[in-house]
């Protein structure tokens, strides 16, 4: 889909804008101390330091917006730089900080321009549930209904974690734990357990993790046995997709 | 207000009720007012390794029933004044116990005791669920080996999701990790998962490594909780975790084989 370019007769092409969808971790605040988001990230990074290194990142805001507390935003650049993270854009701020941000070339992001607006939510504790997944739902979905997670706790035996959008987690996933996501899933730490992707038959779901150890990991409900991954990508940082109805793991 | 201390597993068999014992009695004899509670009812055995099973007349089922007062199915131990344990019944099943009984009980024994230990059963159904559910720390016992990790995983998954402070929202039981029955020499010899396998899976706050010891089971032979066998390995460890769980500072023993303690030396000359 590309923007026509108004092109002066007989010039050579040189730019051309397209629409296209990266993805990128967002980092989600509910605190407004940078010592304590600092030291917290600290701890996270230390547990896939490659992953995160200069890894762009968004911020967003909106819990704190909603909760009417503004965070320096100075300082909170500042220090995700000092740890090698590249802030470029934040979400859900409040006026002010959107004007900081563009003095700080950051760019803002607003809701009106994403395709799928980050749903905001608690960090959740993480639960264990005993039911099974609901009936299977029709693919369309308002936008309102999809949910992404957040998880900052280890995911034990017995865990199961469902969400209807994306699930991050931050923490390890231990042998008998399973992450369920009706869209992505990404793990930066030790993924030991089992994560399904796109449940509702989404195919173009992915599972991202920083060290896989997965026991089971499955896309569209297409699945494959740890016994079946290629040995050299144990503990490697991949990606896991559909290709053709064929479950592919690519070393990333 | 007492500290509610669970002593858990989910696996069966690895040494809560020794830990517990040890524990109590460890707490008791640093001048803490302590009461163990036995949990697992229908297999009680907790008054075995105290060696009070003949002075049992009421117990924790006759008190949640209110077919006895609390003071009257409190048994003073013989060796340490601070020393009270609370045994289960031999009779009655798990069903015995309600959630709404056990919290009362808790609750009136918070206001005499410093701390109250919880002897969980094994598994995860109700017994084990009541032990842990109103705990604020929680002693995890695990053995070097992969299903006991596995259980114990388990069960922290329960404890961050299921007790009354996750229920409430509260801040989450304090966890804590005795590895037990450890052997350095299995451990070097591939047998045995070591320390930092374990940790690999559980990451949590080691208190201690109680290592594989006969005198453990010379101590509950005779009633006698191994703590109180200074000499003993076992009991040595228990001290640490005793001393270490009320803040002291000391360095870990009992992880790795070649210490050149007395065994050491008899094996070196071979
Ligand atoms: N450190 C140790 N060294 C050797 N034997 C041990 C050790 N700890 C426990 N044992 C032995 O293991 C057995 C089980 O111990 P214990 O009864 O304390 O376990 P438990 O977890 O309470 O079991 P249950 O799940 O049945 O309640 C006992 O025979 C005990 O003597
Ligand atoms: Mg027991």
């Amino acid at each position: 889909m590309s923007i026509d370019s108004t092109l002066i007769s007989n010039q050579k092409v040189a730019v051309e804008i397209k629409s296209s969808a990266f993805n990128i971790p967002a980092l989600i605040l509910s605190s407004h101390s940078i010592v304590e988001i600092k030291q917290q990230l600290q701890k996270k990074i230390l547990q896939a330091p490659e992953f995160f290194k200069n890894s762009p990142l968004l911020i967003e805001l909106h819990e704190l917006t909603e909760q009417q507390v503004e965070i320096d935003l100075r300082s909170l650049i500042k220090t995700l730089r000092s740890l090698h993270l590249i802030p470029i854009a934040i979400s859900g701020a409040t006026r002010k900080q959107n004007s900081i941000a563009i003095e700080l070339g950051i760019a803002v992001q607003t809701k009106h321009i994403l395709i799928e607006p980050p749903v905001v939510e608690k960090i959740p504790a993480v639960e264990e549930v005993t039911e099974k997944i609901e009936s299977i739902e029709p693919l369309t979905k308002t936008v309102s209904e999809i949910e992404n997670k957040l998880i900052m706790q280890p995911v034990r035996s017995g865990q199961r974690i469902y969400t209807k959008g994306d699930l991050t987690v931050l923490a390890p996933v231990n042998p008998g734990a399973e992450l369920i996501a009706e869209g992505n899933i990404h793990i930066y730490a030790p993924m030991r357990g089992r994560a399904l992707a796109g449940v509702q038959g989404n195919t173009k779901s992915c599972i991202f993790c920083s060290d896989l150890q997965a026991e089971l990991v499955s896309i569209a409900g297409v699945y494959r046995l740890s016994e079946d991954f290629d040995k050299s990508l144990r503990q490697k940082l991949v990606q896991i997709y559909l290709h053709d109805q064929t479950l592919l793991i690519k070393k990333l | 207000m007492a500290r509610i201390i669970v002593v858990t597993s989910g696996k069966g068999g690895v040494g809560k009720t020794t830990t517990s014992a040890a524990v109590a009695m460890g707490l008791a004899k640093k001048g803490h007012k302590t009461v163990v509670i036995d949990f697992d009812v229908g297999l009680r055995n907790l008054d075995l390794i105290l060696g009070c099973e003949r002075r049992v007349v009421y117990d924790f089922v006759n008190v949640i029933h209110n077919e006895s007062t609390l003071n009257q199915a409190l048994i003073r131990d013989k060796r340490c004044g601070e020393l009270y344990i609370l045994p289960a019944s031999q009779t009655r099943d798990k069903d015995a116990l309600t959630e709404e009984g056990v919290g009362r009980v808790l609750e009136e024994l918070s206001k005499d005791f410093e701390y109250i230990i919880c002897d969980s059963p094994a598994g995860i159904e109700r017994g084990a669920h009541l032990a842990m559910y109103f705990a604020d720390d929680a002693f995890i016992v695990t053995n070097p080996e992969v299903s006991s990790v596995r259980d114990s995983d388990r069960m922290l998954g329960i404890l961050a999701s299921k007790s009354r402070r996750a229920e409430k929202g509260e801040e989450p039981i304090k966890e804590f990790l005795l590895l037990s029955r450890y052997s350095p020499e299995r451990v070097k010899l591939g047998e045995m998962l070591s320390v930092d396998d374990v940790q690999e899976i559980l990451s949590l706050h080691l208190l201690g490594v109680v290592p594989e010891s006969k005198s453990v089971l010379n101590a509950s032979n005779s009633g006698i909780p191994v703590i109180l066998d200074e000499q003993s390995d076992a009991g040595q460890a228990y001290s640490d975790i005793v001393a270490r769980y009320l803040g002291e500072d000391k360095p870990h023993r009992f992880i790795d084989a070649e210490k050149k303690g007395l065994f050491g030396k008899l094996f070196r000359g071979k």
